[in-house]
């Protein structure tokens, strides 16, 4: 009797069950598919060119046969790594003031609105990035598309999402551990910074890491205002291309190995993200809280 | 009358802090002439939740050195009133608390208390233990820095001593840098105690420190009370009679009257038990209500 019940529901679910994993198979034989798709195409160029010279020719220049990806590699995670350095206070900030500190109507109008800008297309950001921020970093230092330029526009498009994540984790942290440490007389400020920013740091982690993912893939607003030259840029005021970019850029006119290149572009930026999703089950497989012992 | 006003002034803050609050002598109980201090004088004493009266107006005076047993049916404001003399009633959204509670003559309901001194004061044992999920040591270092002691040296005294006392010393020296919540629940409710203590308070409120607790840790949970009786002002609150009979020195006893919590009876632990004045103390300890 008491093994029939469990197989008995089991049978009552199966055909919701099979309709789920069928379209798990599906979502994940797509990925696979178009993983298997970029690998194909970029068979080609690996074939023709070989992965080190990706890495040690001249520059850029597929028309005259040089294919380095180098200044590439280094325009995107510069560029997200602006982002994140921006993005990741900011929402952590706002995670814990809409928590813990604003009156719960702010919050709410103050959520509602984060929700809104992570509604708004990518074009936008790009477009008030070039009428806006170019302009006043052009005064800073020409030309004004730059990889801080890029930075700052990505930094306003992730924040909503690692605003929310962080929100919810911060949220998440159970209310006896914020109570035990104000019960032993920590301030509010203090609380924060040992107690609750420690406990919610998974969630802080998967924030980091999808927002740098977005950062990572973002190409409208940045090929908008990055200034799209091939080098790897000596200051924050200088132009940068990212890979996203250098794809949207050429992929129109690219023929044979040259498009073939362009797929190696690509599976450089899956490379990234495949490096972030490690990054992210190393840091979440680690306790909860950190437990350093200063010296 | 015009102490109260002056009184809900000064907590909600219109005199910006000009005006001191009025150190007043606690009134003593006709009954007992002996020089006895109490650490708490409690006046008038109300706290609601938005439309629910968790306390209606209670006076009770707490002994120094004392345990004070807080005792009555669920929901008849024990806790309240425990989360009232640490002030985490500010923490509890829609709590609103008025009258007065003297604590060395001072108003802890007034605007000038600093009350994160007074929760240093003050420690609060949580029904479930509550260690945070760091290793023991990490356990002291965290609220002893954030008191402004930072030598190593003295934090290992300080924690060795306190275990010491709660007799939990011997029991985890070895495994001080292991995760706090690898103890059992018993051991873990007396490191919590510990932690209370190593801040060095005056107090120490229990919310029903035993009740998520075998009999075994239970019992070594009570003896660390009683061992800790002439050291600490004690109000511990429970459910449980024979626990208030072993430790009480002092009883109250909580009612729900009207769907508000007031204090029924409170005394010497002797005469509350032995000889009660009050016919639902009589019921209830007899157990004919609950």
């Amino acid at each position: 009797m008491y093994l029939r019940s469990p197989a008995r529901a089991s049978t009552v679910l199966s055909p919701m069950l099979i309709g789920a994993g069928a379209l798990a198979l599906l979502a994940s034989a797509l990925i696979a598919f178009i993983f298997f798709v970029v690998l194909g195409e970029a068979m080609a160029a690996l074939g023709e060119i070989g992965l080190w010279r990706f890495l040690t020719d001249a520059s850029w220049h597929p028309s005259s046969g040089e294919f380095n990806l180098l200044p590439m590699v280094a325009g995107t995670g510069l560029v997200a790594a602006g982002a994140m350095v921006l993005a990741m206070p900011l929402g952590l900030i706002a995670a814990v003031f809409v928590t813990f500190y604003a009156p719960s109507p702010v919050a709410t109008a103050y959520l509602r609105l984060i929700e809104l800008f992570a509604g708004i297309p990518s074009v936008l950001y790009g477009l008030w990035g070039l009428v806006v921020l170019v302009p006043i970093i052009a005064d800073l230092a020409a030309p004004g598309s730059s990889l801080l330029a890029a930075s700052l526009v990505l930094a306003l498009m992730v924040l909503p999402t690692i605003a929310l994540i962080a929100t919810m984790s911060v949220r998440s942290v159970p209310l006896e551990r914020i109570q035990a440490a104000r019960a032993l007389g920590f301030t509010k400020a203090s609380t924060m910074v040992k107690i609750v920013i420690p406990s919610a740091r998974k969630g802080l982690a998967v924030a980091a890491i999808l927002g740098a993912g977005r950062a990572v893939g973002e190409t409208m607003a940045v090929m908008m205002v990055a200034g799209n030259i091939v080098q790897v840029p000596e200051s924050i005021f200088e132009p940068v291309r990212t890979l996203s970019a250098n794809i949207a850029l050429e992929i129109a006119y690219a023929m044979d190995v040259h498009r073939s290149a362009l797929f190696v572009s690509a599976l450089v930026m899956i490379a990234f993200v495949v490096l972030a999703t490690a990054l992210l089950e190393f840091v979440t497989n680690k306790q909860a809280m950190p437990d350093v012992h200063p010296d | 009358m015009p102490g109260k006003d002056l009184e809900s002034e000064i907590r909600h803050g219109h005199h910006g802090g000009n005006v001191m609050t009025v150190a007043q002598p606690c009134i003593e109980p006709a009954a007992h002439r002996e020089p006895e201090r109490h650490l708490w004088c409690i006046s008038d004493l109300t706290v609601s939740y938005g439309e629910v009266i968790a306390l209606s107006s209670v006076s009770l005076n707490i002994k120094e050195n004392s345990v004070t047993a807080v005792i009555g049916p669920s929901g008849c404001g024990k806790s309240s009133l425990l989360c009232c003399l640490n002030r985490l009633t500010d923490f509890i959204p829609g709590c609103c608390v008025s009258g007065r509670i003297l604590m060395h003559s001072k108003d802890i309901l007034g605007g000038q208390i600093d009350d994160t001194r007074l929760r240093k004061q003050v420690g609060l044992i949580f029904q479930k233990p509550n260690p945070f999920p760091l290793s023991i040591r990490r356990n002291f270092e965290l609220p002893l820095r954030e008191h402004g002691i930072r030598d190593r040296q003295e934090i290992e005294h300080i924690m060795q001593s306190t275990l010491e006392a709660t007799g939990l010393w011997k029991e985890v020296k070895d495994r001080l840098n292991k995760p706090a919540h690898q103890l059992s629940g018993g051991q873990q409710q007396r490191l919590c105690i510990a932690r209370a203590l190593s801040l060095r308070p005056d107090a120490l409120l229990m919310d029903e420190p035993c009740s998520a607790l075998d009999p075994i840790s239970s019992g070594q949970v009570e003896e660390l009370v009683l061992s800790l009786r002439e050291r600490y002002t004690i109000v511990i609150v429970t459910h449980n009679l024979s626990q208030a009979r072993r430790l009480g020195t002092d009883v109250a006893l909580f009612w729900l009257r009207d769907g508000k919590g007031t204090l029924v009876e409170s005394g010497p632990a002797s005469q509350v038990f032995e000889a009660p004045r009050d016919d639902l103390t009589k019921l209830y300890l007899r157990g004919a209500i609950a």
